[in-house]
């Protein structure tokens, strides 16, 4: 059906409503993230590791190192794992990085058509429910190993501030008060964040929070990438706020990374 | 057993086509035009909530005469195909022709097979990037006929007089205000144009990176119009 260059019509009592994922359920269903995964992986895939969300006084900084491992192979030196999931909200990854970077396309194009179909845009709860309803619906592939889950922020235009939300392999939901870490590194990070994180950060200290803890996560995990200054890599970084979403340049970033590398290093050696 | 009265196939078609044509004569037209910007249109539509016109892709849109919920459906399915072909290929693979093609399928089928055809005239306008200055504009009738229209396109049961008088009016690269007000102009009945409470707008805005679907209301209508 995907192949065809009818319309695709419905009956009204059969209408899939403003939910692209169920029209694709209905007319496509192997294109669905995760579809056909039936049996247990027995070979290694790459897996997406640290990122981190972190509200600040006016928004929200979503942040992701650049590393994707298959076991102990490193599979990309360069994957993304934030990306924009409209003009006022963002999602970041980690786990199994095929059905994740799937299930991102399937939520930037879930939240566009349902406005379009609706002529309004969701709340930022709605949106975060929907995020929901797409892990879950992933559980099958994540029992065999295949295992998506990620963050979730936006800036609420309704409540004027920012908000994060996690998720686990079930579909499970979770708002954040102030920060969230997933991923292999996420203990580390989220401890760095812990201990640098109070109320009313402007963007600026929340950017270089989030950049220096993906660099606590590289210090501590293999799968986590350190900032790469021989190839100029670099993590990735996002602000949401009132003036939507905006990612960070490489530059910007490759700056506040060097800053960050020739500061005076925080705490003891342990050897 | 009676046997029913022979009615040849032309005399079919022709009451469909004139049932068709009256339902649509009934409402109230809309008229697109190429201008500097991209591709303007304006409907006579005094509701704010139920749209004519509305985005279909990042650089598509869709118009409607006619009856509404036959409209909405068609437009429902345009933006479904639309995502649907995005989704599965890439967002450069959607395009205007496609989905004009698509619809002409479907009323050119609901035509000659349903018991009623469509009472509806549809217009799917695409432009090109902010350094490509090409437009397209697919007319759809209620049969499933296409047009591809040139720098300007009428729906509706008006269309025949609107056409006449914007052979003389329209000039290419029009600024968007004169666009809107020449619109304005068209729609109106005995020379009054149509206020901005009269009128839905909406402009595919060439300049604008991905989405160029943009809505112009309120204020910006009022002082367009002015």
């Amino acid at each position: 059906m995907s192949e065809s260059s009818a319309l695709p019509l419905f009956s009204p009592n059969s209408d899939p409503g403003p939910s692209f994922a169920d029209v694709l359920r209905r007319i496509a269903p192997h294109q669905l993230p995760g579809a056909g995964i039936d049996t247990p992986a027995t070979l290694e895939i790459p897996h997406g590791t640290t990122v981190v969300a972190i509200r600040f006084g006016s928004g929200v900084i979503m942040a992701g190192d650049r590393r994707a491992t298959a076991g102990y192979m490193i599979a990309s030196r360069r994957i993304e794992k934030v990306f924009p999931a409209d003009d006022f909200s963002g999602v970041s990854i980690a786990g199994a990085a095929g059905p994740a970077i799937e299930m991102v396309k399937l939520f930037q194009v879930q939240l566009e058509h349902y406005e379009k179909v609706q002529g309004e845009v969701l709340s930022l709860e709605g949106k975060a429910n929907q995020l929901g309803q797409l892990v879950r619906a992933n559980l099958p592939a994540a029992m065999q190993g295949f295992a998506v889950v990620p963050l979730f922020a936006g800036y609420d235009t309704a409540r004027e501030r920012g908000r994060v939300f996690s998720y686990d392999v079930t579909g499970g939901r979770y708002e954040e008060l102030d920060f969230q870490a997933q991923g292999s590194g996420s203990v580390h990070a989220r401890n760095w964040i812990k201990a640098g994180w109070t109320e009313g950060l402007d963007a600026d200290q929340a950017t270089g929070l989030a950049i220096a803890s993906l660099f606590a996560a590289a210090d501590e995990d293999i799968a986590t990438g350190g900032p790469d200054l021989v190839r100029r890599i670099f993590p990735t970084v996002a602000v949401i706020d009132a003036d939507g979403y905006r990612a960070l340049s490489d530059d910007d970033v490759e700056a506040r990374s060097q800053a960050l590398l020739q500061g005076a290093e925080r705490g003891g050696h342990e050897s | 057993m009676s046997m029913p009265f022979y009615v040849s196939p032309e005399q079919v078609m022709k009451d469909r086509a004139d049932y068709a044509r009256k339902g649509i004569a009934r409402g109230r037209s809309l008229v697109a035009f190429e201008c500097r910007s991209g591709v303007l249109i304006v409907a006579d539509n005094p509701s704010r909530t139920l749209s004519k016109i509305s985005e279909i892709y990042d650089r598509i849109a869709f118009a409607a005469v006619g009856k509404y919920n036959e409209f909405q459906m068609l437009r429902v399915a345009g933006v479904r195909h639309a995502d649907m072909k995005g989704f599965s290929y890439s967002r450069e693979d959607v395009s205007a022709k496609e989905l004009a093609n698509a619809y002409a399928q479907t009323l050119g089928q609901v035509f000659t097979h349903e018991m009623k055809p469509y009472e509806v005239e549809l217009l799917v306008a695409e432009v090109g990037g902010p350094d490509d200055d090409h437009a397209e504009m697919y007319h759809v009738l209620y049969d499933g006929v296409v047009m591809d229209e040139q720098n300007y396109s009428v729906l509706g049961g008006q269309a025949d007089q609107m056409i006449e008088s914007l052979k003389e009016q329209y000039q290419p690269q029009m600024e968007l205000g004169d666009a809107l007000k020449l619109g304005a102009k068209l729609l109106g009945t005995d020379g009054a144009a149509l206020t901005a409470d009269q009128l839905e707008v909406a402009l595919l805005d060439r300049s604008r990176p991905r989405r160029a679907f943009r809505r112009i209301k309120n204020g910006e209508l009022g002082s367009l119009l002015e």
